[in-house]
């Protein structure tokens, strides 16, 4: 009785929410081109498209997208080998999940982008203050999560495993690792997300070259234009690398 | 012989008993070791003008409050603080049950706001300087935009989690509007509610801690980055203490409080 008063909630909301799309870039052109918005605050929207089409086509982006890329792979290389590592091991013993658990539950709980200044006192403004804070910040995550994933694994699943005669690495290979990798997953997607948003963070606040650092220089520079396109540009990126990594982390789920 | 009883003798396998029943205790220890190895290595490994030992930070805690404008660049921040959570609450809240209370709402709103929470807001940091200056607005404003995300969908969640069977039970009832939201969707809303604030703070802090270190002519962030510069190891780290304090005290005001609401469920 209701699929087709369902259809037409279905249509009528997707009609708001184009509708909605619509009328903010209308509002932004009427703004722009005829209200006398400042250009320096909010340009135009032609003009932030061509923009956008010359950074793609003059390949003008790609040295500072190396530098984001490079950071964040070593940051989430780093934090996730020592985040598993480290959590696997801690769960090893209820005891030592006592022990460590609330203590990083608490360290994770402060605004670790405090320590920016720090970083970059100890690691200078190059990458390796960038490499320094995506690994801390995304170290958290991981090894909470893969104490949680390996910790609370069924007791129930131990104990037939063992029953049933299971090497070590039999329980390891069949019974921990699938009961845990979903929570643990979980955890390196996290981690990785705000890996890259603490390292856009800090190139934006101290750095010399990477896409923050490029956001910056245009706002200072006042090129508002260029600077919207870049940002659309790296809003992209990070819609794409997220996408990527929850189809990952869904795929490798369902197995 | 009752003081004898209530003095034990601390031999090394009764000390390893006590830890294995408190594993606080052990907790502590762990804490105590890694301030000894900070103390050890900011005292004959590192150099002084990059690292200063946890010893010398404390007791020079006085100096960072006396260097002029320190403290009032901890009241602005405190206040960009509690300003921008106030806000975030208000505009979730408001936001959330308008989303969450209609079924056409939820659906033509809800992807919108996925899609505004997934974005990364520190691309448009330096935009929300462009609109509203280098003052305490601007860190207002990116406090709210990281914290009210987290509390509109966790406010949507909540009015949405609640029993169909209880609406349908409270209307046949006779119940108002104005009965309906107080005493069915209130109540059950309280948990998630709290849940989101906690969130909510934490983007509080992020965004507007962000925001300071960015750009700022009176707050905290100009003080991190004068000691920086000047090699101040000693007072950068203890202002970074001070505000770590400011910002696990308020995460844990906001966790008592999600404790205590969201108890009535428990029985």
């Amino acid at each position: 009785m209701s699929t087709r008063q369902d259809r037409r909630v279905k249509f009528a909301s997707s009609a708001v929410q184009v509708g909605f799309l619509v009328g903010l870039m209308a509002l932004w052109y009427l703004g722009t081109a005829y209200w006398g918005v400042s250009h320096l605050l909010l340009p135009d929207p032609v003009k932030v498209w061509h923009e956008l089409e010359d950074v793609l086509s003059t390949g003008e982006y790609l040295p500072d997208l190396q530098v984001t890329l490079t950071e964040l792979a070593i940051a989430f290389a780093i934090s996730c080998t020592s985040g598993v590592t480290l959590g696997y091991l801690i769960s090893r013993s209820p005891y030592m999940i006592k022990v460590f658990e609330p203590l990083l539950a608490g360290i994770y709980s402060v605004p670790i982008i405090l320590f920016l200044p720090l970083y970059v006192l100890f690691f200078s403004l190059g990458p390796g203050s960038k490499i320094a804070i995506g690994t801390t910040i995304s170290f958290f995550p991981i090894v909470l999560n893969t104490i949680a994933g390996f910790g609370y694994v069924d007791r129930i699943f131990i104990i037939a495993a063992r029953s049933m005669g299971a090497s070590d690495l039999q329980m390891f290979r069949y019974v921990l690792l699938p009961a845990a990798l979903p929570v643990i997953l979980t955890g390196l997607r996290i981690g990785f997300i705000i890996a890259l948003l603490s390292i856009l963070g800090s190139e934006t606040i101290a750095s010399l070259a990477g896409l923050g650092h490029k956001i910056v220089h245009l706002a200072e520079a006042m090129e508002t234009a260029r600077m919207f396109a870049y940002i659309a540009f790296v809003v992209a990126i990070a819609a794409t690398l997220n996408t990527i990594a929850s189809a990952l982390e869904r795929r490798a789920q369902r197995q | 012989m009752l003081f004898q009883a209530a003095r034990p003798h601390l031999s090394p396998a009764r000390i390893k008993k006590l830890l294995l029943c408190h594993p606080a205790l052990a907790r502590i220890l762990v804490i105590i070791a890694l301030f000894l190895l900070w103390e050890g290595a900011a005292r004959w490994w590192v150099d002084p003008i990059f690292l200063s030992p946890p010893s010398q930070v404390l007791t020079s805690l006085d100096t960072v409050f006396e260097t002029r404008g320190v403290p009032a660049a901890l009241r602005v921040t405190f206040w960009e603080l509690a300003v921008a959570f106030a806000m975030s609450v208000v505009i979730g809240l408001v936001v959330g049950l308008a989303v969450g209370l209609s079924k056409f709402s939820y659906r033509s709103t809800m992807p919108i706001i996925l899609l505004l929470y997934g974005t990364p807001q520190v691309t448009i940091l330096p935009l929300f300087i462009l609109y509203f200056g280098i003052g305490p607005a601007s860190k207002i404003a990116f406090g709210v935009s990281h914290g009210v995300f987290p509390i509109i969908v966790t406010t949507v969640a909540g009015v949405q989690n609640i029993k169909p069977i209880l609406m349908t039970a409270a209307r046949s009832m006779g119940a108002s509007h104005w009965q309906l939201f107080r005493w069915v969707i209130f109540p059950h809303m309280i948990p998630s509610f709290f849940a989101g604030m906690r969130l909510g703070m934490t983007g509080v802090l992020l965004g507007v801690l962000l925001a300071e270190l960015y750009v700022s002519t009176a707050g905290i962030g100009y003080f991190t980055q004068m000691f920086t510069q000047n090699f101040d190891p000693t007072k950068l780290l203890g202002l970074i203490s001070v505000l770590a304090a400011m910002a696990i005290m308020l995460n844990e005001i906001v966790r008592r409080a999600e404790v205590h609401f969201a108890r009535w469920r428990m029985d």
